[in-house]
Order: structure tokens, then sequence, then C-alpha cells
């Protein structure tokens, strides 16, 4: 790295700043006036359209096995979906996902 | 024995959230506890490491900008490619606007500079399950998800700059994201449209993975929002 002290400070500051921009943005400067209704349909949308599209990757190219597919992964991930989808509960699916991960880690240790 | 009946009634949103926030720990920990280590390897000061840490409080964009100031990438690049990993927030920040758009403007700015991926997505999913909540309980709420994960992400940093030891790959710990992300999801897919939005989001993300990162996620997800509005509308149009 070949930044002086006073660029990395920068770098800090203006993505501090930055980010709270965004993320203040929408809900700084509107506050409670009324939107659109084609806004707040596509806006309900949000959780279902960003999280998946940011998760899917990990699942097919995780990082850890240098983006090499690992079947025991996607295991976890599609253990993780169902189980969600069926008990309507995030805790059931995270414990769902975390079982198949390691219950099939230990399997495949084993064997 | 006279207790406030204004405490009394703000306590239980608070609450509600601190619990439903808490399981986030077991990510946030891991998460920034790797950051730490990174970011020493990379050779940033504990007061640079720490400034990203609470300053951004984004763990994407925080590694994506360490990595590429690593490469010695020209700043506006780092800056430019970190604030696109965050541009969803953006998203994040207007599907909140019907929610909490009321509150005074100093609790609409604490709810910005806490807005992640973890806070918002359990705050949402509290808001549209329970429509009747006030936008006071609903900011409380809010302030009680990000009161045991904010600590956390601190403190998991510290200790990663001072230990610089990273987690053994064996834990597959970097999985345990996407579990969270996923678990948080799945029980918000109610009909066909969030379906249809789902299938769109990882379908463009999976095909536009290879743009530099942040761009390809805010195409899927504007995709994938525009889908699960348009089939919306046709199952509305069907019922008729």
């Amino acid at each position: 790295m070949t930044y002086s002290a006073s660029e990395i400070w920068a770098i800090i500051a203006i993505l501090g700043v930055g980010t709270f921009l965004i993320r203040f943005s929408f809900l700084g400067l509107i506050g409670d006036r009324p939107m659109p209704a084609f806004a707040l349909r596509l806006l309900r949308f949000t959780p279902v359209a960003v999280l998946p599209a940011m998760v899917a990757p990990l699942v097919v190219w995780p990082d850890a096995t240098g983006g090499a597919f690992d079947p025991i992964r996607a295991l976890a991930a599609i253990a993780t979906v169902l189980v969600g989808l069926w008990m309507r509960n995030p805790l059931w699916a995270i414990l769902g996902g975390v079982v198949t991960l390691y219950g099939t880690m230990g399997l495949t240790a084993l064997f | 024995m006279t207790v406030s009946t204004a405490k009394r009634t703000t306590r239980p949103a608070y609450w509600a959230g601190v619990r439903d926030g808490a399981p986030f720990i077991l990510m946030a920990g891991p998460f920034a506890l790797l950051f730490g280590v990174i970011a020493t390897d990379a050779g940033l000061t504990l007061a640079q490491a720490m400034g990203f840490s609470v300053l951004v409080i984004a763990g994407a964009s925080q590694f994506a900008a360490v990595q590429l100031m690593v490469e010695n990438a020209g700043i506006a690049f780092v800056l430019l490619a970190a604030l696109a990993v965050n541009l969803r927030m953006a998203m994040y920040s207007a599907s909140l606007v019907p929610y909490l758009g009321a509150a005074p403007l100093w609790q609409r700015a604490t709810v910005a500079y806490l807005n992640f991926d973890q806070t918002y997505i359990t705050a949402i999913a509290r808001y549209e399950a329970y429509a009747q909540m006030s936008v006071h309980d609903r900011v409380l709420y809010f302030f009680g998800v990000a009161t045991p994960i904010t600590p956390v992400w601190f403190g998991a940093t510290l200790a990663g700059i001072l230990a610089g030891q990273t987690i053994p790959e064996a834990w597959a710990l970097d999985f345990i994201m996407p579990i969270m992300f996923l678990a948080m999801v799945a029980p918000m897919v109610r009909s066909l449209a969030h379906v249809a939005a789902a299938v769109v989001s990882v379908s463009v993300g999976i095909a536009l993975a290879g743009l530099p990162s942040g761009f390809g996620l805010l195409i899927a997800a504007g995709a994938a929002m525009l889908t699960g509005a348009m089939v919306e509308i046709w199952m509305e149009g069907r019922k008729t």
C-alpha cells in the first residue's frame, strides 16, 4: 500500500460521509411526504430483490473455496430457504441451514 | 413504585428489537474479526481500521475498499467501487420511508447511520408483519435491533486488529452470512410476485456476477423489483 496517512484518512472520511448520505437519502429528504403508488409498489419488493442477488454468487462461487462450487454449501443454502418457506421463521431457517452445513461437513469427514 | 407510563410503553418494541437482532451477533462477530485481520495485514493502523468500522459501518464495502487499496488502485476508483457496493442502501432508505418518514429528523438520521443489511431486513420484516405499529415503536424497534449488533461489529474489529489471526477456513464461517440472509428473506416470500422477484434477483445476480462489485447487484435488484411489481399488477387484474 503506497498511500500517505492523510490519503487513507481521506478515503475513510469520504466513504463514511458518502455511505451515510446514501442511507439518509430518501429517508431524510422525503420524510412523510406521500410517494407515488407505483414507487411504493416497487419498494415493497426491496428485500426480496436485493438480498438473493447479493447471496446467490456467494452460494455458487464461495470465497472460502477459492470460487469453486461446493455441494455442501449449496445444500445448506437450499435447506435454509426450504425451512424458511415452510416454517415462516428466520431462526428455524438459520438452524436448518447451519445443521445441514455442519452435519454434511461432519458426515463427509467421517466417510 | 411509580413507573412512568412512557417507559412502560416504549420498552416492548425496543426489547423485541434487541431479541430479534441478537442472533446476528453470530454473523457480525466473525465478519468484523476478519475485517480487523485483513485491514491490519494490508497495513492500516489500528485507528484507521477502526475508523472504517465506525464511520463507514458497512462490511462488504469495507472489504472492497481495503482490497483495492492493497492493489494500490487510484483513490477515485477505491471510492467509486466501495460506494457502488453501498448503493443498494438507497433502496433500503426509500423502502423505509412509508414506515419511518414521519419520525423526527434526528431519529431518521440515526436510523440512516445504523441502516445496514441486518438491521434493515429485520426491521422491514417486522413492519410488514405488524402494520399497526406506531412510528415511535418502529424507531425503537430499529434501535433495538442495532443494539446487540453494532458494539459487536466495533469490538470484533478491534479483536481482529489485536489478534491478527484469521479464523480457520475449516469452520466455514464464511457461509454463516449467506445462511442468515437467506433465512431472513425466505419467510418474506409470500406471493407469486415475491417468488418471481426472487427468481429474477438470483438469475440476474448470477449472470452479472462478473461485473465490478456492486453494479451487477444494482441491476439485478432493479429488474427484480420491476418484475415483482408487474406480476402483482397482473395478479390483481386477474382477480377483478
